[in-house]
């Protein structure tokens, strides 16, 4: 039985599983899915990346890309998982922020190294309020309700939102 | 071949995360604010995860069939390499944030050398948890600025955990004898040569809090080598309880 299906296709149906916890970006979109390969029997391999360490919705995402390849007709689909390079944020591309920033958490900043380990100020602005977009936002905490985000509030609407984290 | 001196070394790696990690998830529901539940979870999430992926490489290397979990939940006390600041209870909001501070500017420096390794999956493993540790570090030191340079109270308390944890830290510099080839060939960090600079950022950040490091005449050991406090039997029987009782579960 010969399969119809390249690593492009895969790529691109893999562009329809979400993120369980951001189910407005696709596990490429969010660059966990960083290559997949298909032997000549249709066997499929999916390379990923995990986000933080402890992130707890990797394995529902491995199950959701064997899922999403399985029921396209892939006879077997491995997923491997790699640390290198490691995962950030700075591979997100701009669409995808902006669809973060749309679904009301704000987008990550760039991952910069900084100079001090405990700064008590942070260096450059804060980012927008995602639902007023005004600038006067006040960090809150740089732990929010999952591992990848922080938790911020916006003085001129009131509102807390989070932002995806830098990292 | 397995190597046991990985093995262990992998160990005394995983080991300190994963206890520090118990320790710190202990705050699950009894912080004292909110959004320090939060990040106390988080950050005891992130360690428990590094944990995972060391004890995971600790058990491929050892090639006996064992897994993160036979490691996390079916050893004794006398085979866990955790230093024994990690497995000290975690007191009140002070003494954790200052074992997180104190612990955490070394787990930085240690990752960072940890990424220049020359085994591949250690320094993989390595570059993600630095970044994580940093966040980990700004969080705990900014506390411990806040606290010894701010009430009464807290600085009282903030001081009081400097002095009960300051015995501990020597050991966090201590290189183990038997890690000596691993080391020759770069696959694992000296710790030894971490501390000047360790001491540099920790003093840097208690000047800041008006807090004094005290000199003491003797630095708490053994743990690297299976030697623990009374504290870590207790918090095994905790962690390792459900597994114990349902060996061989699947979820």
């Amino acid at each position: 039985m010969t399969h119809a299906f390249t690593r492009d296709q895969v790529l691109a149906w893999l562009d329809d599983v979400k993120d369980p916890e951001v189910p407005v970006l696709s596990v490429v979109e969010l660059g966990v899915v960083r290559d997949a390969t298909v032997a000549a029997d249709g066997h499929v391999t999916v390379t990923v990346t995990p986000t933080y360490s402890g992130c707890p919705a990797m394995r529902h995402i491995e199950e959701l890309i064997c899922e999403a390849l399985l029921l396209r007709g892939a006879p077997l689909v491995t997923v491997q998982t790699v640390f290198v390079p490691a995962w950030t944020t700075d591979w997100m591309p701009e669409a995808a922020r902006a669809k973060l920033e749309a679904y009301g958490i704000a987008p990550p900043g760039r991952a910069e190294a900084s100079d001090a380990l405990v700064p008590l100020r942070r260096a450059g602005a804060g980012p927008r309020c995602p639902f007023c977009k005004s600038a006067r936002t006040a960090l809150r905490s740089e732990f929010g309700s999952t591992a990848c985000k922080a938790l911020w509030v916006c003085a001129a609407c009131t509102q807390p939102f989070e932002q995806f984290k830098a990292i | 071949m397995p190597s046991l001196p990985l093995l262990r070394a992998l160990c005394r790696i995983g080991d300190d995360r994963l206890i520090l990690g118990h320790r710190t998830s202990e705050w699950c529901g009894h912080a004292p604010i909110l959004e320090e539940d939060i990040a106390l979870a988080n950050i005891a999430l992130d360690l428990i995860g590094q944990a995972n992926f060391v004890l995971q490489y600790a058990g491929t290397v050892e090639g006996a069939g064992r897994t993160e979990d036979a490691l996390a939940y079916f050893r004794e006390a006398i085979e866990f390499r955790n230093a024994l600041l990690c497995e000290l209870p975690k007191g009140d909001f002070g003494v954790t944030i200052v074992r997180q501070f104190l612990h955490g500017v070394f787990s930085v420096l240690q990752w960072d050398a940890l990424s220049r390794s020359a085994d591949g999956t250690i320094a993989g493993i390595a570059a993600k948890a630095l970044k994580e540790s940093h966040y980990h570090v700004r969080h705990a030191g900014e506390w411990v600025i806040r606290l010894g340079d701010g009430t009464e109270e807290s600085h009282r308390r903030a001081q009081a955990a400097v002095d009960a944890l300051w015995p501990y830290t020597g050991e966090l510099f201590v290189q183990s004898a038997d890690e000596a080839d691993l080391v020759a060939g770069g696959l694992t960090a000296d710790v030894s040569l971490l501390e000047p600079a360790w001491q540099q950022q920790v003093r840097d950040v208690l000047a800041r809090a008006t807090l004094q490091a005290p000199e003491v005449p003797w630095m708490h050991g053994g743990g690297r080598d299976g030697r623990h406090t009374e504290h870590l039997g207790h918090l095994l029987a905790e962690m390792q309880i459900v597994a114990r009782s349902h060996p061989g579960a699947q979820w």
